[in-house]
Order: structure tokens, then C-alpha cells, then sequence
């Protein structure tokens, strides 16, 4: 499986992520520059969080009109798997890859801090490594990862099963207390209808190591080379 | 030539600045304040004679605003 990390001006979880993939996995990993115009080569096109374009005008309003984007929309178009993780779920949702919006969190606080999420539905390739109601201990860091969409998005989305992380408390509740950011139905994770593009508030690739206190986020990157090795074997 | 672009949180969408605005407005003691919005104002110059309203207003659709949480009104100043 060969992997893509997009840098864009700002990025700055490209490394956590090239790290986890290249070391942790030891998957063929590339740094990709957000002026390339081709992610065709890659079987997986990871959008790491940070501040791309220093969050002007919207987070990841800007990004999404950089060259490589094109590129991504084509390939997400193909069926090929692309993971955002923070930023680069706000990327994703800028460029219309998935449905809704992140907003400013309703605390109007940056939150920083690990969060508690029940993964929604095992059946997709970003989480067949959980079972279904699993808990997973996942950091977040995020001034705007507050999600809202239209009611009719939402509904569609929970007849879909695309809705694939909620926060949670301890017991697996997604209870109001356990929300760190108003997203709306507790939402912190959404796949596509076609299950090949997921964006993510939390950061697996920041808890991929025992050293950094949880490695929880390591299912996700697990699920990920399952499917691509039955995609293969296919 | 001159273009005024205003973008606002859709009324459907909570503004959680405005909230944080109206409650500072309140606080100052100022009483019969029901709702705050706050959104962005940008100011375009363009060359003169140009016919970009069409444009613009893909700019403003794609770029300047994102429909599924705010809409935009754009004028253009001869």
C-alpha cells in the first residue's frame, strides 16, 4: 500500500502521520507538496491536520482550491481510500468529499485534550478493525470541530451508517457532558456514502504509541491495511 | 470599480460568536439586546469595465462563502 502525506502551507501534523505509516507500519510513505498535480500513484491520500493557509477566511476554505485537490477529488472519485484527520477534515468537507461544515467549537475554546469516541459502524475500511460500540481513547486539538450539516444530510448520514465516531463518556454514552465542541449528534467522524473518504476531528496518528499515552488510534490505521489487502486480493 | 461582499452564519446555524458578543453587550449593561450575528465584510477592487458580476457571484458561491453555513450578499459599485 502506498501511502501520500499532503503538505500544505500550514500543515502540521505531516510528520505524526509519516511517522505512524513509514515506522510504526512500514508502509511505502511519501510527502506529497500541495503544488503537485497527481496523487494517482497512491493508494491511500492522508490530509494530516494543522493550520493550512493559516486558516484564512474559513479552515481549509483556501486549501481546498490548492492544485493537488483536484487530484484528490479525482481519485476519491475512483474509489481510492483518502483519510483528514483534523484540518484535513475540514479540507474534506470544504471540497464537498463529505456533507457538512466545522464551525468555531460552541465553547469558543481551543480544546486540547483526549477525548473518549464509540466507533458507529465496523463495516467500513477506516474501522473494521473495532467492533461496532468500541471505545477509543483519541486526543483532540481543535479551535473549529464543531460538525453541522442540514437535516437532511444528518438523516441520510444515520440511514447510511456514515456516521463512524461519536464522542462518548467512559460508559459509551454519547451524553451532552461528553461533547467536547457542540458538534451536532455528538458526531467526531464521518465517512462518505461510498465509505472511501472518512474526516476525523480526533488524532489517530497521535496515538500510535505507547509512549504518547494511548494507542487506540492504531485501529484505525490497522483497518485501513486490512481493506487495501482484501481490495487486493479481490 | 468596487465590490462589497458581506457573508453571514445561516439563521439555522448557531453563531457561537454571536452568542459570545451578545452576552459581552449585556454585561456592559445594555438592556433589549435579543440576538448578535457576526460575520465578514470584504472589499474587492477590480479594473474598470470589466463584466465579472457573473463570476463574482461563482467566487462568492465557491470561495468567499460556504453555503451549507452561511449565505452571501454581494454589491457591485460601478
Amino acid at each position: 500500500m502506498k501511502c501520500a502525506v499532503i503538505r500544505f502551507p500550514g500543515s502540521n501534523c505531516d510528520q505524526d502521520c509519516y511517522r505512524v505509516l513509514r515506522e510504526t507500519f512500514q508502509l511505502d510513505t511519501e510527502y506529497v507538496w500541495h503544488k503537485e498535480k497527481s496523487v494517482s500513484a497512491f493508494d491511500l491520500i492522508v490530509l494530516p491536520g494543522g493550520f493550512s493557509y493559516g486558516d484564512y477566511l474559513r479552515c481549509g476554505a483556501i486549501a481546498r482550491f490548492s492544485p493537488v485537490m483536484q487530484s484528490v477529488i479525482e481519485e476519491a472519485g475512483k474509489g481510492k481510500l483518502i483519510l483528514g484527520i483534523c484540518n484535513g477534515f475540514q479540507i474534506l468537507c470544504e471540497a464537498r468529499l463529505l456533507p457538512g461544515a466545522l464551525i468555531r467549537n460552541a465553547s469558543l475554546r481551543f480544546v486540547c485534550r483526549h477525548v473518549t469516541v464509540r466507533v458507529e459502524n465496523m463495516d467500513t475500511p477506516f474501522t473494521n478493525a473495532c467492533l461496532t460500540g468500541t471505545l477509543l481513547e483519541l486526543p483532540i486539538a481543535h479551535g473549529e470541530g464543531n460538525y453541522v450539516a442540514g437535516e437532511a444530510d444528518l438523516r441520510e448520514m444515520n440511514l447510511h451508517r456514515q456516521i463512524l465516531l461519536r464522542y462518548a463518556d467512559a460508559l459509551g454514552q454519547t451524553s451532552r457532558e461528553a461533547n467536547p465542541n457542540g458538534s451536532a449528534q455528538n458526531i467526531a467522524g464521518i465517512c462518505n456514502r461510498r465509505r472511501n473518504v472518512f474526516g476525523l476531528m480526533p488524532h489517530p496518528e497521535r496515538a500510535s504509541d505507547s509512549r504518547l499515552g494511548s494507542q487506540d488510534g492504531k485501529a484505525i490505521f490497522e483497518s485501513l491495511l486490512h481493506a487495501f489487502g482484501r481490495r487486493e486480493a479481490a | 470599480m468596487k465590490a462589497t461582499v458581506i457573508v453571514m452564519p445561516k439563521e439555522s446555524v448557531l453563531d457561537p460568536q454571536g452568542v459570545a458578543v451578545r452576552d459581552a453587550i449585556q454585561h456592559q449593561g445594555m438592556r433589549g439586546v435579543k440576538e448578535v450575528r457576526v460575520g465578514k465584510f470584504m472589499q474587492i477592487e477590480l479594473e474598470a469595465g470589466v463584466d465579472t458580476e457573473k463570476k463574482l457571484h461563482e467566487i462568492c458561491r465557491d470561495l468567499l462563502s460556504n453555503p451549507v453555513i452561511e449565505d452571501y450578499r454581494l454589491q457591485v459599485i460601478p
